[in-house]
């Protein structure tokens, strides 16, 4: 459902979209009475613990769990031999979720243990003797890359190369993506720089850490409470590894809190269903956040060399990047994203992007927010800004005068649509930000970037009540005040009240299949089902008032949310309102809801430019950020607040991922620092207050022009910080 | 695992000291609670000092104070007379975890949980204050350097506490200040701290100094030649340099998580040098 051609969002008159009306879960969550995943309990439930290996690499010769097993107060011991092979396409989730023939990182799942009580739990896993034979590891890209590395896979082969290799490597694959021929752009440059990045692996640091509540009784059919951004695709991958049926799995999602892309994925789930389908109880497990840091899903950690040319004048003739990340003991790192998005900003004629796909024994790698951007836009922004540097201009110039914009072929194939780059740099530009003295120390970073952005399965059912208040039933977990924006488009379609308006977010079994809440994709395809589902519903309104009038049904119109016929030919009838055709519902042809269905197309991409000061302590070269500003194009903020929470929320993490926060893995190949001591996020006396700019460039694929915004705004803050660190001020 | 929670010094003691394996006292918890749940530690038992008599006060004595071993961080920081008397004391101890931490941590604990990196260690060290032990022999006052012995260790004996942390009178034209390098700008351990305790003549000359590095050795230390460098001159720019030099060169560091080697011998004498200066402004009177 794209946008009316004669329709503009920047001039149509909303009523409620572009306001900033409470979250209808704030009251919960400021009291305390939201339910969170640990919060689920259940009759006779027991508690379950994991063991996890100590070792980066292993072969595991045995587990033997008879003393474990004996201990008053155990009720069911899972490891290895509790999951079966299933679907091949599961496989590696399901070795993530317990270690088989070996140990592929430290805190790689091992057993677990479900008990009357926690210490009975701990206890029992004291008592579980694992026979390990100690393999050596490697967790750094570049070394696993090296002839002679430890081995994650025997069987692995790297993908897309030819010929086809015949020796196990640690590289999984090989993607290209661009057009051109860059070594025939770097001839017509007149400069050309070449540099080499790392960046280490960061988590989305969520603050509420993995839990979920599993019941499954003798008769098969089962129940799981649980923190997830897609309770849907948990239900099916559960339902996969663990042998189920697919509906007789029930799923609810808990509130969550944080994500990030993190809970995209399943650790704990088909374990505690395991445990509580042998112990025949429910059973709770709730990840400690040692157990977060060693063993859910961080980032990849990045190694990479840019190369750029550009004329005296500032045209990008060509462009090269050879882009290596490493996802943990898996294949699967976001190595395509990050080759797709790298010069995804710019419109050039000879682009070409690299992208290695590399195992090491490090916990699989889950999405965070733009997944393979941040790091890469890390290395493209760096040597623009010094390209710029060197020819002398304005980095933002450089930037506008090779931007992409409507038409463009992206350096990942597709031609652009309307986009926003240019109307962001030029806001960036015209910020009192960007022309603001500097102090002692002090240095400003720019940078630019992009996200997909994504659209995906998506179902809304929205039922109208006999009081004419509206339920809307939402299979996207909320997890960026998403039922606010929700209810806010529902309300506007129908012409009622925000209030009047409820949105849930419905188990699996209440509604249909919903993807993951994931690649910004709520607001919009959750927006567009929600448009669609009213203005379905309407349609039934005025059928129903059609027939208390005795008129055809398309002589009646819905205006300001009342039922009122077309025109005069139509007859003399007072209009009725929603509240008055559900009052009679049971009258003129029962329940009135609205539904829509769709696998949503045309989530337009997201680009950002963000500005940053940061002071520089000359001696001990501690940094603080002294200024933020986030440009960002958002299509149409439904909400202008949670928008700009988003910009905030992504450029807060980019800080931290910029200053402080790093798996760092000792020598040994264990993870030196789980925990928020040592895991530097940034608290809040680290950040000043982040100013946004709110740039609309409608999006064609909306009805009313939304963009997603959730994870763009994380991409540019690595290079927007380094350059202001760097000192490098602006001509 | 047992709780007690005596209400006298000596019932403490004689917990502590009787045949219970593996004993810890108990003050604000900050540390014991999050090495439990960690399982670095597994007491037998715990003994909780808070309801002991004189624990949790703050008593003028003798123109210096006398800290009880449970007062926590914010009493601390809310005492006027200490933050009068002795300022990098106070901040120090205020610079420990977070507001709702500082409800709990305590300075003795601080000092008997024994990290290098302890913040208010170097300030008491500094401070030239001393703790009263007490034990099944009695009581004791031992100056603060002499307590850590190594990383998570004391020189606390089996069946020792620390009853009380006693501050000295402070001399007349005399300043202290402390300051330590973390990434962030709270809630984080010290990479590096130090703290600086001086007095000046009536001519401005400093007559005497203290100087103590945490996070910089095994324990913290205390730096004699960094003190040298200081006495007798007007602690001007020459003599700030010749301190900072002498700490970096006192330092031993470990290369870890937290920072390298090289990183905190270079900044433990800029912070030392920062650190003087405060101290100096202070005990100038500004």
């Amino acid at each position: 459902m794209p946008l009316d051609a004669k329709f503009d969002p920047a001039t149509h008159h909303f009523r409620l979209v572009g306001t900033r009306p409470l979250r209808p879960d704030g009251y919960d969550k400021v009291v305390g009475r939201a339910r969170f995943g640990a919060d689920a309990s259940a009759p006779g439930m027991l508690v379950g613990r994991i063991l996890r290996s100590p070792h980066p690499h292993a072969r595991i010769r045995a587990i033997d769990t008879a003393r474990a097993a004996k201990l008053p107060g155990v009720k069911a011991i899972v490891t290895r031999d509790d999951f079966k092979d299933g679907d091949p396409s599961l496989k590696d989730v399901l070795v993530n979720v317990m270690a088989r023939d070996k140990a592929l990182y430290d805190g790689h799942a091992v057993a677990a243990v479900a008990a009357t009580s926690a210490s009975v739990a701990r206890k029992a896993l004291k008592l579980i003797r694992v026979d390990y034979e100690i393999l050596p590891h490697v967790t750094d890209v570049d070394e696993a890359m090296k002839p002679g590395a430890p081995i994650l896979h025997g069987d692995m082969r790297t993908e897309n190369i030819e010929p086809a290799p015949k020796k196990a490597s640690n590289v999984a694959s090989r993607c290209e993506f661009g057009h051109g021929d860059p070594e025939q752009g770097f001839k017509q440059a007149d400069v050309v720089i070449e540099r080499r990045f790392k960046t280490e692996a960061t988590h989305q640091g969520y603050i509420e850490p993995h839990a979920c509540l599993a019941s499954v009784g003798s008769d098969g059919q089962g129940e799981l409470w649980v923190c997830t951004q897609g309770h849907y695709m948990v239900r099916n991958t559960c339902a996969a590894l663990v042998g189920m049926d697919v509906s007789k799995l029930r799923v609810t999602a808990s509130e969550i809190g944080g994500g990030f892309g993190g809970k995209t994925t399943v650790f704990i789930e088909p374990v505690a269903l395991a445990l509580s389908r042998k112990a025949g109880k429910p059973v709770k497990l709730v990840m400690s956040r040692e157990e977060v840091f060693r063993a859910s899903g961080p980032t990849s950690s990045a190694s990479m060399t840019v190369k750029i040319g550009v004329t005296r004048h500032g045209r990008i003739t060509g462009a090269h990047a050879d882009i290596r990340f490493q996802g943990g003991a898996f294949a699967g790192s976001p190595i395509e994203l990050g080759a797709m998005s790298a010069f995804a900003c710019y419109d050039l004629e000879h682009v070409k992007a690299v992208g290695w796909d590399v195992v090491t024994n490090r916990p699989k790698q889950a999405a965070y927010r733009a997944p393979g951007a941040p790091m890469v836009a890390f290395a493209v922004e760096s040597v623009l800004d010094e390209l710029a540097h060197k020819i002398g201009m304005d980095p933002v110039e450089l930037r506008l005068k090779n931007t992409a914009k409507e038409g463009t072929r992206s350096s990942y194939g597709p031609k652009y649509n309307r986009i926003g780059l240019a109307a962001c740099l030029e806001a960036a530009r015209r910020h009192p930000h960007y022309e603001a003295p500097l102090g002692p120390n002090q240095g400003r970073g720019i940078a630019a970037g992009f996200w997909f952005n994504f659209g995906g399965q998506t179902c809304v059912s929205l039922n109208v009540n006999i009081d004419g208040t509206v339920a809307l039933a939402v299979g996207t977990p909320d997890i960026g005040g998403s039922r606010a924006s929700m209810c806010m488009m529902a309300a506007e379609e129908l012409g009622i009240e925000y209030d009047k308006v409820r949105a849930i977010v419905a188990d699996t079994s209440s509604l249909g299949y919903n993807d993951i809440s994931e690649g910004s994709r709520v607001t919009f395809s959750t927006g567009l089902a929600t448009i669609a589902a009213a203005r379905d519903a309407i349609g039934k309104l005025c059928a129903r008032a059609a027939k208390i009038w005795g008129i055809a049904p398309e002589a009646v119109v819905w205006e300001n949310g009342r039922a009122r016929p077309a025109g005069p030919n139509a007859g003399d009838f007072a209009p009725l309102s929603l509240a008055e055709i559900a009052k009679t519902a049971a009258k003129t042809g029962g329940p009135i809801a609205g539904h829509h269905e769709v696998n949503a197309d045309g989530a337009g991409v997201s680009f950002a430019v963000h500005l940053c000061d940061a002071e520089v302590d000359p001696e001990t070269g501690r940094v603080t950020i002294k200024r933020y500003t986030v440009v960002q194009d958002a299509g149409k903020a439904i909400h202008p607040s949670y928008v700009e929470g988003q910009f905030q929320g992504g450029a807060a993490q980019g800080i931290g991922w910029a200053l402080n926060e790093e798996y760092v893995y000792g020598r040994d190949g264990r993870l030196q620092n789980p925990g928020f001591l040592d895991y530097r996020i940034p608290v809040a006396s680290d950040l000043p207050m982040i100013d946004t700019v709110i740039v609309e460039v409608p999006n064609p694929g909306h009805p009313y022009g939304v963009r997603g915004v959730g994870e763009t705004s994380i991409v540019p803050p690595l290079a927007a910080i380094d350059k202001a660190k760097a000192g490098k001020k602006r001509r | 695992m047992r709780y007690e929670a005596p209400t006298t010094v000596k019932g403490a003691v004689k917990l502590l000291a009787g045949k219970a394996g593996l004993a810890r006292v108990l003050a604000g918890g900050t540390d014991l609670l999050v090495q439990m749940r960690t399982d670095r530690v597994a007491p037998d038992l715990i003994v909780d000092v808070k309801r002991i008599a004189g624990m949790r006060r703050i008593e003028a004595k003798a123109g210096g104070f006398r800290i009880g071993a449970a007062v926590s961080g914010a009493e601390l920081g809310e005492h006027k007379g200490m933050r009068k008397a002795w300022p990098g004391v106070v901040e120090a101890a205020c610079l420990i975890g977070s507001t709702q931490v500082q409800g709990r941590a305590t300075l003795a604990g601080n000092l008997c949980n024994a990290s290098p990196a302890a913040d208010s260690v170097p300030a008491l060290i500094a401070a030239g204050a001393a703790v009263v032990v007490v034990g099944p022999r009695g009581r004791r006052t031992v100056p603060v350097e002499q307590i850590p012995v190594g990383p998570g260790r004391t020189s606390l004996k089996r069946g020792e506490l620390v009853e009380a942390i006693l501050l000295p009178k402070r001399p007349p034209r005399s300043g202290d200040a402390y300051l330590r390098f973390i990434p962030r700008s709270e809630m984080d351990i010290a990479v590096v701290g130090a703290g600086v305790s001086l007095t000046l003549d009536r001519q401005g000359v400093c007559s005497a100094a203290r100087v103590a590095l945490g996070a910089v050795a095994e324990r913290v230390i205390r730096v004699p030649e960094a003190e040298a460098a200081l006495i007798g001159t007007k602690v001007d720019g020459e003599a700030l340099e010749r301190m900072a030099a002498s700490c970096s060169a006192a330092c031993r560091p470990i290369d870890d998580k937290r920072g390298t080697r090289e990183f905190r011998i270079k900044v433990a004498g800029v912070l030392a040098r920062r650190a003087a200066a405060i101290a100096l402004k202070r005990a100038r009177g500004k």
